[in-house]
């Protein structure tokens, strides 16, 4: 099973929530931090490093000797990695996606792809909870190649949690893409409110079963749960807002091992899931 | 020779647009002919790349100089790769800075 904590706003809590979350769950669980532009899952879950790897996209390479400057490859990409300025082919290996088009369109065989590097992905083990984060280097614009490779090395069985990065963009599809089910963590602001209803957009066509958690629910109005209740959205679990518990955050602690009494918000909220419970 | 201008309009009298890859269009000015074309710019909704595809248009127009408010950096290598010279306008209509570019007011721009 796979499970995606995602929101449109960023600074949500998604991570707080997918850290403890896995902490609870009390079994084998793989957390994958997606967030790959800054990844921040390793401040709660300090385990040993197990392996390091680098990831790369291959980009195109073209033969000048063979190019006649047919602009085919220019014409198929999507991405504008390659310009055929006159008759002159210019890459630009920043801007591809590294899908393979252009070294199929050539009808000279001039173009041969070779591997840029683009990130790392780390794992580490800490108890029952499997930590796979990737790592973009900095400067690379390409964080759904990264994903799809921190995906990739988490088998499809077994419990997984896909800690997203924020938005609605690329970066979350890519992530989301394949989750079972998906929490979306949201604040009761009106900016919490208005960056839900487009994650919410965002799973609904992407047809993921999904849940709303509240947190820091003291604050703000109640527009985020009537907004809940008129489109039928389950609130999994409402978390407080508690001075304690951004210090606990500040120190890189667990809110479940700090704060024992919020333990049970979450266990709750991990039997919710793992039971598939009401969901929208 | 041929410059390229960036424009939201389509005669001399419109206004410049200061971008050069979302720029909706391009004014293709003739000096020998003195006359002018107006071209779209495809690439204007472009995910990403609009420079680059911005200055394949406009060297495939066969435009010489490029006046414009700004380029990014891909743009610029590309365009210097065409051996367009770029130039920085900030006149308010394409008459204006055709003006300027021969009356030689405008300053190329050397560096991305």
């Amino acid at each position: 099973m796979m499970i995606a904590v995602a929101s449109g706003k960023g600074g949500t809590g998604k991570t707080t929530v997918a850290v403890n979350l896995a902490y609870v769950i009390g079994q084998n669980v793989r957390l994958l931090d997606c967030d790959v532009e800054e990844p921040n899952a390793h401040i709660f879950i300090k385990g040993s490093p197990k392996t390091e790897r680098i990831i790369t996209v291959p980009v195109p390479e073209i033969d000048k000797s063979r190019c006649d400057g047919c602009g085919k490859c220019a014409d198929l990409c999507a991405f504008n990695a390659i310009a055929c300025i006159g008759n002159t082919p210019l890459v630009f290996p920043e801007m591809c996606h590294g899908c393979g088009g252009c070294t199929r369109v050539c009808p000279q065989k001039a173009i041969h792809e070779i591997e840029k590097r683009i990130g790392v992905i780390e794992v580490s083990q800490a108890a029952h909870i499997t930590l796979i984060q990737g790592q973009l280097d900095v400067g690379v614009a390409l964080a759904p190649p990264l994903i799809r490779a921190v995906k990739e090395q988490a088998t499809k069985d077994g419990l997984i949690i896909l800690d997203a990065p924020p938005g609605t963009s690329c970066p979350v599809v890519a992530t989301l893409r394949d989750a079972d089910f998906a929490l979306l963590v949201t604040e009761p602001t009106p900016f919490g409110l208005h960056d839900l209803k487009l994650a919410v957009d965002v799973v609904r066509q992407m047809k993921i079963p999904f849940g709303v958690v509240i947190n820091r629910a003291t604050i703000g109005d109640d527009r985020v749960r009537v907004y809940c209740r008129t489109e039928s959205i389950p609130v999994l679990a409402e978390i407080p807002d508690d001075r304690r518990i951004a210090e606990a955050i500040s120190n890189g602690s667990l809110i479940v091992e700090a704060l024992p009494e919020y333990r049970a918000i979450f266990q709750e909220l991990s039997r919710k899931v793992m039971n598939n419970e009401a969901v929208a | 020779m041929k410059i390229a201008f960036t424009t939201s309009g389509a005669t001399l009298s419109a206004p410049m647009d200061s971008r050069f890859g979302r720029a909706a269009k391009f004014l293709i000015y003739d000096t020998s002919k003195k006359n002018f074309t107006v071209i779209d710019n495809k690439g204007v909704a472009a995910v990403q790349g609009a420079g680059i595809k911005a200055a394949e248009t406009i060297v495939k127009a066969g435009a010489k100089v490029l006046v414009t408010g700004d380029c990014g950096p891909k743009a610029f290598h590309a365009l210097k790769q065409a051996g367009v010279k770029i130039y920085s306008s900030k006149a308010t209509t394409v008459a204006d800075s055709l003006e300027r570019y021969l009356a030689g007011e405008l300053t190329e721009i050397a560096t991305a």
